[in-house]
């Protein structure tokens, strides 16, 4: 059985996907975006034990070396999260399958499935494998919620056992794209074209950032590549809100509601037919 | 007289509003209930209520008249011709809304709507007109939002336009259920949900669980009490969970001392209210709905009402902390459980000769609270700003639903947003449903129109009458109360 980095579970969401969903967030992230709101998603924990040391309600504690967090005396502060050096969480927990499983039985009445996110997912490709076989079992959809980077092509297991993916093309210029999250593109642009023509890409995400990004030119390259190749593919834009980042590294405004859809504007002209705002 | 002259004085009343509260003063000034010190005593003390039902009863509180026979036979005391076309159905049913009584003076049923009006829809663009105006003449003269509307659980072309009309008219009343089952098909559900995420209605009612209780011929009425179609209830009497707890001197006490003579109590009020309104008032005997067949007496049944149960538990089992509390702690829960079973026992103990469509029993209805309720909760809910996440609510409130056949429900506050995926609401109330839920009121977090306790409110209107307007629809005094009260528009969101 494969063991998963688990940083939370969303039992109903209305945001990761069709339907109510079950959304399961992985640690662990080879991306480091200027923007990112949950940084502590990306790294995993270094056991420093600062943390330990800060929770007022004494909910960590140091295990053979290893940082341990009682869910049962947390009282959600977050004050871990902030004091984190290293970007990381000592809520993240390693569960097994059957796990998850057990929690998304409880609730699989109301679901239409489960969406995995992260962190970066497909970093912990095995346990999504071992996960959507069993949520098949259950009859529920499997979503993937990536940053596109790592190849879908070369992991026909996972794609038999993955209904669809949502992935984030943060821009279409390769120095751009390098600027903000840290890697090239290529990888996710060919990962947008192969899912797009097996009929697996369920939308397309572009986060809006004033003077930030070339947004307008990215928005216009990205709905012309979806209009390309399926017009019905959802391209959700999104507005870029300070609320998580991380201001010594970037700093913007929320887009006006007339830019964004002067943008939304421009896919539809460009042939997008399912744009939307968010 | 005080009364009299300080009602007729008061300027945040209309003159409707004015002529009703008079008769209601007149009627109170009477007291023909032959009821024991003890019951007085309960009823001075709030443990008892009965909602302002009146102290001389001469209509019965709930009143669902068989609108489909009407329809088919028209009605010889009104002189109305069996309809022909749209114009003709809806002006027919407008005219028969206005002779039907109950407990508000406007009737709390206003029929399955859709089939009612299918028939008539040939052209579709003239049947919207029709209904539009149909429903914007119910909303303005049908002072009470009290007045419920049903639809489905089949999809209708009717039913569409009442829908597609609701949205734009976002009016209080009628307020509206949605009879849904697996035979509902999804994009008319979609429509229903697209529908109440703008004007806070239709609700979504359990169809099969309500059929599993009264058959293929129940209403929803009033808030969202199930009761059968031709008949109604006589009377409801609420019972005060929390205020009777504090009369017992622990939780054994109360389950095998307290909790029965609360029952034996409030059910000899029901029964002097049904003795006096059947045998005394006339009502049965004399109203063309008898004559005409359009209700029957012994389809009615009487509404055994309780609230406070959160309250109650908390008060018995004085929980330390948060988690420990009704709707979080497990003993909490289970003890929660145990009282309503004891309290189904105890009125199914009880025998009352003219509820033989119920088997001789009053039937629970969990109530909703009224404006002056502070710091007790409706029905069995969680209390507001207590509420825990979504799955764990339903899973915990769905357990009661099945106790309660004439009505329960949690009401759910969505955040606006989900307006871009509404599959992720059907999910939920699928899901619920499959828990036994009941009944499923919800509405967004940017409408005007918002569900307070059970009934439909606009928020507009409340900000007129908190400056000292008078307003049009009766309910908008009580949301107001309810708001200020019970702060029911702090619900948590979704």
């Amino acid at each position: 059985m494969a063991k998963g980095l688990v940083n939370r579970i969303i039992p109903f969401s209305s945001v990761d996907g069709p339907g109510n969903r079950a959304a399961i967030f992985l640690q662990g992230c080879n991306f480091n975006c200027l923007y990112c709101h949950n940084p502590e998603t990306i790294n995993l924990c270094r056991n420093c034990f600062i943390c330990v040391k800060e929770c007022p309600y004494g909910a960590l504690s140091v295990e053979e070396g290893i940082v341990l967090w009682n869910n049962n005396l947390c009282k959600k502060c977050d004050i871990c999260l902030k004091c984190c050096p290293y970007h990381s969480s000592p809520k993240v927990v390693a569960m097994e399958t059957e796990e998850v499983v057990t929690i998304v039985k409880r609730i699989s009445g109301f679901i239409s499935g489960v969406t995995v996110s992260g962190g970066e997912c497909m970093l912990q490709s095995e346990f999504l494998i071992s996960l959507f076989e069993k949520m098949k079992d259950m009859n529920l959809t499997t979503f993937i919620d990536t940053n596109g980077s790592i190849p879908f092509q070369d992991n026909q297991k996972l794609i038999s056992v993955m209904d669809m993916a949502m992935i984030d093309v943060k821009s279409f210029d390769s120095e751009e794209h390098k600027k903000l999250t840290g890697m090239d593109h290529s990888i996710v642009l060919k990962n947008v074209e192969f899912l797009g023509n097996i009929g697996k890409l369920y939308e397309i995400r572009t986060v809006i950032v004033p003077d930030i990004l070339d947004n307008y030119s990215n928005v216009d390259s990205i709905s012309r590549l979806i209009a390309k190749i399926n017009p019905s593919i959802r391209y959700k834009l999104i507005k870029y809100r300070p609320l998580g980042v991380r201001k010594e590294l970037m700093e913007s405004c929320i887009p006006s509601d007339a830019m964004m859809n002067e943008l939304a504007g421009l896919s539809k002209a460009n042939g997008c037919n399912n744009v939307v705002i968010t | 007289m005080d009364k009299v002259l300080s009602i007729i004085k008061d300027n945040k009343l209309t003159y409707n509003q004015k002529v009703l509260n008079l008769a209601q003063a007149a009627e109170d000034s009477l007291s023909v209930f032959n009821i024991t010190e003890e019951t007085k005593e309960y009823i001075e003390a709030r443990i008892i209520c009965d909602l302002n039902e009146g102290n001389a009863p001469y209509k019965a509180r709930y009143i669902l008249p068989d609108y489909e026979k009407f329809m088919k036979n028209g009605s010889k005391f009104l002189e109305l011709e069996p309809p022909k076309d749209i114009w003709e159905a809806t002006n027919n049913l407008l005219i028969l809304y206005k002779h039907v009584p109950s407990v508000t003076s406007f009737p709390v049923y206003a029929g399955n709507l859709d089939t009612l009006l299918e028939p008539f829809i040939t052209d579709e663009e003239e049947a919207y007109r029709a209904i539009k105006l149909f429903l914007l003449h119910m909303d303005r003269t049908l002072r009470s939002s009290y007045c419920h509307a049903n639809l489905g659980p089949a999809s209708t072309k009717a039913g569409r336009l009442i829908l597609k009309a609701e949205r734009e008219l976002q009016c209080s009343t009628p307020s509206i259920t949605l009879k849904y089952n697996n035979e509902t098909p999804d994009d008319y559900a979609i429509d229903a949900i697209n529908t109440a995420l703008i004007t806070a209605k239709p609700s979504f009612a359990n169809h099969s669980m309500f059929v599993h209780d009264f058959g293929e011929d129940y209403g929803i009425a009033s808030c969202y009490n199930g009761l059968n179609i031709g008949g109604g209830s006589y009377t409801l009497v609420r019972l005060n969970l929390y205020f009777l707890a504090q009369r017992s001197k622990g939780i054994e006490d109360f389950l095998n001392n307290v909790l029965p003579e609360g029952v034996v109590r409030t059910s000899s009020l029901m029964d002097e209210k049904i003795r006096f309104l059947v045998e005394e008032s006339g009502f049965f005997d004399t109203s063309f709905l008898v004559e005409e067949g359009l209700i029957s007496r012994n389809r009615f049944t009487g509404m055994f009402g309780m609230f406070g149960l959160a309250e109650c538990v908390n008060h018995l089992l004085l929980p330390k902390t948060p988690e420990e509390r009704f709707g979080h702690g497990e003993e909490a829960n289970k003890l929660g459980l145990k009282i309503i079973e004891k309290l189904q026992e105890e009125v199914g103990r009880h025998y009352n000769k003219y509820c033989e469509t119920t088997g001789g029993n009053f039937i629970l209805h969990a109530q909703v609270g009224i404006d002056s309720d502070t710091g007790i909760s409706p029905g069995c809910r969680i209390p507001i700003g207590e509420e825990p996440e979504l799955q764990e609510h339903i899973i915990q409130s769905a357990v009661f639903h099945k106790f309660f056949p004439s009505g329960i429900s949690d009401v759910f506050s969505f955040d606006s947003t989900v307006k871009q995926n509404t599959e992720y609401i059907l999910d939920i109330i699928k899901g619920a449903f499959n828990e036994n839920m009941r009944y499923f009121p919800f509405y967004s977090t940017d409408c005007d129109v918002v569900r307070i306790t059970g009934y439909l409110v606009k928020r507009s209107e409340m900000e007129k009458l908190d400056q000292g307007k008078a307003v049009l629809v009766d309910n908008v005094v009580l949301g107001l109360g309810a708001v200020k009260n019970q702060k029911v528009l702090d619900r948590k969101v979704r």
